[in-house]
């Protein structure tokens, strides 16, 4: 089931490559694959156990086991949410690039095909090799996305981002090898039950957290993202922060916490410390940003800040928040990366100036545009306010001082989105080319409308979300609060 | 469905027909029928709840919607609660809300954009009735910002006016500072009680189950209760334009006239005062922060009385009259009056929409002025809508038997009844600010409707082709007159002997509204004084040497500036937080991330790779017996090494 689910997606890709060599129907073909792709993965909710924190739908198939190596795959209700999460969003990043994307149409649908397949193989990966090699080979398509169809700057921006990414991977798999070596093999659930000594919880920490900061982005490994945005092409954007941003802080839910929970508890104060600069410092820097997709872009660093603090508050508030909100910001940052989208390829510019008045020439936009940016700004009835709420309380019974600051991002997060939402959409129309854009089209009203369900639904009734992380949330707490060092087994390190 | 639920539903069903079909399908005349419709259906059930639980001593309604979040101990539902303070604000809320929809029909007729202006106002109406009849602090807290986000949308509602956009804006962001302040309240309260159900936080709070102190960053050991409470009251501030957060208040003009009648005097401003009502049970537990609540409100009252004097803009002086009012409702719940506070927003809520919507019935008739200097004489062009401002006009000021009368003289009577520091200081802020809530509102009466007409040439046409309202406008004007005439009287009640019953709690100890009902005679009677000496300064200046105020305005220079100018909040506002965000964003952009991170991190590693690959370059050189020289010495290094 759950290799169906991932490999679904790389098949049709390689169908593509093989056999469909027209751009049209190779398009509805791809299309097609992702949507069965997401029925096939929303029956992995009906199957799904809620009572369980155990890892469901196993499989386990022999690959190395010299080396305590082979391909094990399963969910629990952390990464189940993210693998539905991504069979979501890919139909719409499809249909988003339907008309935009116009060179080398078969490559870049083979190209998000075999994305999808990676991204979905690593939440479900409970082999840490297979999650490494799925982790790095999802670099290579979207490393592709950016640099051959994106913007002007696209190869400054591609090899910013697979450069930054690659050097945390390095310290990562140094991080996984010992970790491997050590626990004698290389199985997830396994290595949660392996006695560590503190010190080399910390060595191993500090390696997964350097390949995780810089997915988040935390402050201030960040750099690469607002680059990666612009120059990337609308679904990419999309992809991107919808999904990819998410794996780093998946990282810190799968591995940090139950497998070396003393040293998260010690970094605690770290990760808080620059969670906070970066929800301050960054909505600061969206709310002078020129171009809107920049804007977006550190928005969504902002907003990560909120989820890394939820997840290291360590109470259940905290961290289901956090994965209510991963959910949340997949889906409207991806919706406010699609209404960037959809002016510029209507004005080929996302430099705010340009615009204004957009509200009357295209009303319908305007208004689903207006409800993603409130739902940025977290205003209740929309999913965020249920997320941050829940994050900074968690935070709060965790440590004031922190929910404090983090909720001044409260009084930012409006202030820029709601200033860039003016410039763009209100006032009189003073360009011509805005006089000129026309409303949306039924394929552009169709990739929002998912997204504005979501919205509401998640903002009204939040129940059944939360109800499938509660049972694996409640697990993990425990397995956070462990001394694992207890046991008094150095590592031979 | 409960008709309760109903009363909530009505307007949101209202708002989403209007709003996603209005444009489009139905038109203009048909939306605003159905937003009407159903406003008269809310209200009219609203008023049927009133009667039983107000009225007919029925039992408070308690009903759970469904189960809105739930994360491990943390549990929040959608619920019902009306007691006999909810049932007072839905008989406002949604009485004051029917009005605004059919004075809107009139006062919008030439906007094309009709339906999304109904729309918005039910939405609004929805959201504030989420507010009043919550069961629990997170559904107030969700009514409390989708009030705000309705207000944002509403005064923003001309989004062509550049203006009028920054006001929204600002109106927003004034606001989410101060539930910033509120939702740390909240968080305080879920970790002390474990909940934030009323009445189980209520009932542990009457029953001492909570610790004395809780430790708060860069404040120490704060009692519990007085912590909850100032940062329920920091978002109190925000919403209720108390000073220091009120400067959106004025700017909120920017939008349409009824919908500074509905919102921004009689509802939504109004929250805060009802939130600390609704809290009484936990500040009546902190001698501390009534004691803020008090000052800040009577200090409220007299600043924006003051700022009143001398606006010019029609309905700037009514904003800061209505600032100044919420500042009487708040000192009234800072003396432990609640009772007085809930029936002064009452009162308020009629002639304060009375005056919002005469003024709108003025501007409507001068072609959009607004500018008081360019009015005058409007008495022989509209004497209904003179004749209502001035019945108004008369139940702000307390002039004897209209609504003011009552409900002011009972905020007054409990301050000094109080009998404490605070309680005087309120009590002499208050009565100063009665001399010059009465001089502002009669210069606003004379300025706009006495003396010759205006000389202006633009303002003379405006004036020549003067007219009344329509139907539309003139019936809720017609019904707001008789109810700021009658509502005193009727409702003196609510601040009789516990007539709101369990929904608010006074401490024991804390009687100066039982007192109030005892003060002497010169007491009771010396609001009226201070009713004759505005009245009479108002006269001097406006009717009988006309050009008296020019030329205190050109000898106190300073002082009229400073008042004028609202006594410089705005400025300073953006000289300590507007500007130096915007320079802090950019310097942490183009310093912080272009320049140090980018510059000396990712972009200074990339150079010192390149410049170590061209060093290491310059090694291979093709040349076999540089290589051959290379492999002898290491040989020998390696050797000196392990042997």
């Amino acid at each position: 089931m759950l290799s169906l689910v991932t490999f679904l997606p790389l098949a049709g890709a390689l169908v593509i490559l093989l056999a469909i060599h027209n751009d049209k129907a190779a398009k509805s073909f791809a299309l097609g694959i992702s949507l069965v792709t997401f029925v096939i993965s929303l029956r992995l909710i009906t199957g799904f156990d809620l009572g369980t924190a155990n890892f469901q739908f196993l499989e386990e198939a022999k690959w190395l086991p010299e080396y305590g190596i082979a391909y094990r795959m399963g969910v629990d209700g952390i990464s189940l949410p993210f693998v539905l999460l991504t069979t979501f969003l890919t139909p719409i990043c499809l249909l988003a690039s339907w008309v935009s994307i116009q060179v080398r149409v078969r490559e870049y649908l083979m190209a998000f095909l075999a994305l999808e397949s990676f991204v979905v193989g690593v939440f479900c990966a409970l082999d840490f090799i297979l999650f490494y090699v799925l982790w790095e080979a999802m670099l290579i398509p979207m490393f592709l996305i950016i640099g051959v169809w994106g913007g002007p700057r696209r190869v400054y921006a591609a090899l910013k981002f697979f450069l930054y990414t690659l050097a945390g991977s390095v310290l990562m798999l140094i991080a996984i090898l010992a970790l491997g070596y050590h626990g004698k093999t290389f199985s997830i659930p396994a290595l949660m039950d392996v006695p560590l000594s503190f010190s080399f919880q910390v060595w191993l920490f500090l390696g997964l957290f350097a390949s995780f900061a810089v997915k988040v982005p935390m402050w201030p490994v960040h750099t690469w993202l607002p680059d990666a945005h612009v120059e990337a092409p609308t679904a990419g954007s999309v992809i991107l922060a919808g999904i990819l941003l998410k794996m780093g802080a998946y990282g810190f839910l799968r591995f940090s916490l139950p497998i070396l929970p003393d040293a998260s508890r010690f970094f605690i104060p770290l990760i808080f410390g620059l969670s906070l600069v970066a929800v301050v410092y960054t909505a600061l820097v969206a709310l002078m940003q020129k171009d809107l997709k920049k804007l977006v872009a550190y928005s969504s660093v902002s907003h990560m800040g909120f989820v890394t603090i939820g997840i290291f508050a360590m109470n259940t508030q905290g961290v289901e928040g956090s994965i209510l909100q991963m959910i949340n910001h997949g889906i409207v940052s991806g919706a406010l990366f699609l209404a960037v989208g959809v002016v510029y390829d209507r004005m080929h510019t996302r430099e705010i100036a340009h615009f204004g008045g957009v509200a009357h020439v295209m009303p319908v936009y305007a208004v689903i545009f207006m409800v993603f940016t409130l739902a940025s700004a977290g205003l209740p009835g929309t999913n965020s306010f249920v997320g941050e709420i829940l994050i900074l309380l968690g935070a709060f019974l965790a440590n004031k001082a922190v929910a404090i600051v983090a909720a001044t991002g409260l009084v930012f997060g409006a202030a820029y989105i709601l200033w860039m939402f003016k410039r763009v959409v209100f006032g009189a129309v003073v360009h011509d080319e805005v006089r000129a854009m026309k409303d949306l089209s039924l394929r552009e009203f169709a990739l929002f409308a998912p997204l504005l369900v979501m919205v509401f639904w998640i903002g009204f009734y939040p129940g059944p979300f939360l109800k499938i992380f509660h049972a694996s949330v409640e697990h993990l707490l425990k397995q956070a609060a462990v001394v694992k060092t207890g046991a008094a087994m150095v590592a031979q390190f | 469905m409960s008709m309760y639920l109903l009363i909530i539903l009505l307007p949101l069903v209202g708002a989403l027909i209007a709003g996603l079909l209005g444009r489009r399908f139905l038109g203009n005349a048909t939306s605003r029928l159905v937003t009407i419709i159903c406003m008269l259906g809310a209200l009219a059930l609203s008023i049927q709840a009133f009667m039983q639980i107000a009225v007919g001593n029925g039992p408070t309604v308690r009903e759970e919607i469904f189960s809105w979040i739930v994360s491990g101990n943390f549990k929040v539902s959608f619920g019902i609660l009306i007691d006999r303070l909810t049932a007072v604000m839905l008989v406002v809320v949604n009485g004051v809300s029917t009005l605004v929809h059919i004075y809107s029909v009139g006062y919008m007729e030439e906007d094309p954009d009709h339906s999304r202006f109904f729309s918005y106002l039910s939405f609004f109406t929805f959201s504030m009735l989420m507010l009043v009849t919550g069961d629990n602090f997170l559904q107030l807290f969700f009514g409390w910002e989708g009030v705000g986000l309705a207000s944002y949308l509403l005064i923003g509602f001309w989004f062509t006016k550049e203006s009028a956009c920054n006001a929204a804006i600002k109106a927003f962001l004034v606001n989410r500072v101060g539930d910033f302040g509120f939702a740390l309240g909240i968080f305080t309260i879920y970790m002390v009680f474990g909940t934030l159900d009323y009445a189980a936080v209520f009932n542990m709070a009457a029953a001492g189950q909570y610790p004395a102190t809780v430790d708060f960053p860069l404040w120490g050991a704060v009692p519990t209760m007085t912590l909850i409470c100032l940062l329920l009251f920091v978002g109190a501030m925000g919403k209720s334009a108390q000073l220091g957060l009120h400067t959106w208040l004025p700017d909120a003009m920017e939008g349409p006239t009824p919908v500074s009648a509905l919102i921004h005097a009689a509802t939504m401003v109004t929250a805060g005062v009802f939130m600390v009502c609704r809290a009484s049970p936990l500040f009546e537990l902190s001698q501390t922060a009534l004691d803020v609540v008090t000052v800040i409100g009577a200090a409220t009252a007299l600043f924006a009385a003051t700022v009143g004097l001398v606006q010019n803009d029609i309905k700037r002086v009514i904003a800061y009259s209505t600032c100044s009012q919420l500042g009487y409702m708040f000192f009234a719940a800072g003396v432990s009056a609640y009772p007085a506070a809930m029936f002064h927003l009452f009162t308020h809520a009629f002639f304060k929409a009375l005056l919002f919507l005469g003024a709108g019935a003025v501007i409507h008739a001068m072609h959009h002025e607004q500018d008081m200097r360019h009015m005058g004489g409007l008495i022989k062009k509209i004497p209904v809508t003179y004749g209502v401002m001035m019945i108004g006009t008369l139940a702000l000021t307390g002039f004897p038997f209209l609504a003011g009368f009552y409900s002011k003289d009972a905020i007054l009577e409990s301050a000094f009844s109080a009998n404490t520091m605070v309680g005087n200081l309120a009590w002499v802020m208050g009565m100063t600010a009665a001399i010059l809530t009465t001089f502002y509102s009669f210069r606003l009466v004379f300025m706009t409707f006495h003396g010759g007409p205006p000389a202006d040439h633009h303002a003379r046409h405006a004036y020549d082709h003067a007219h009344e309202a329509p139907w539309s406008m003139r019936l809720p004007l017609l019904v707001l007159a008789v109810g700021s005439l009658i509502c005193g009287v009727l409702g003196q009640g609510m601040v009789g002997d516990g007539w709101f019953k369990e929904a608010i709690f006074i401490a024991k100890g804390h009687d100066a509204l039982a007192h109030a009902h005892h003060v002497a005679p010169w007491v009771k009677w010396s609001p009226f004084g201070m009713f004759l000496i505005g009245l009479t300064l108002a006269w001097l200046m406006y009717i009988k040497m006309p050009t008296l105020p020019h030329i205190l305005a050109e000898h106190w220079r300073g002082l009229y500036q400073f008042l004028l100018n609202a006594w410089y909040f705005d400025k300073l506002y953006d000289r300590l937080f507007v500007r130096p965000a915007r320079q802090i964003g950019k310097g942490l952009w183009l310093t912080g991330d272009v320049t140090i991170i980018d510059g000396f991190g990712v972009n200074g590693t990339a150079a010192l790779v390149e410049r170590l690959a061209m060093g290491l370059k310059r090694l291979q050189t093709g040349y076999v017996y540089h290589y051959a020289f290379a492999m002898v010495i290491g040989l020998l290094v390696l050797i000196t090494v392990y042997a």
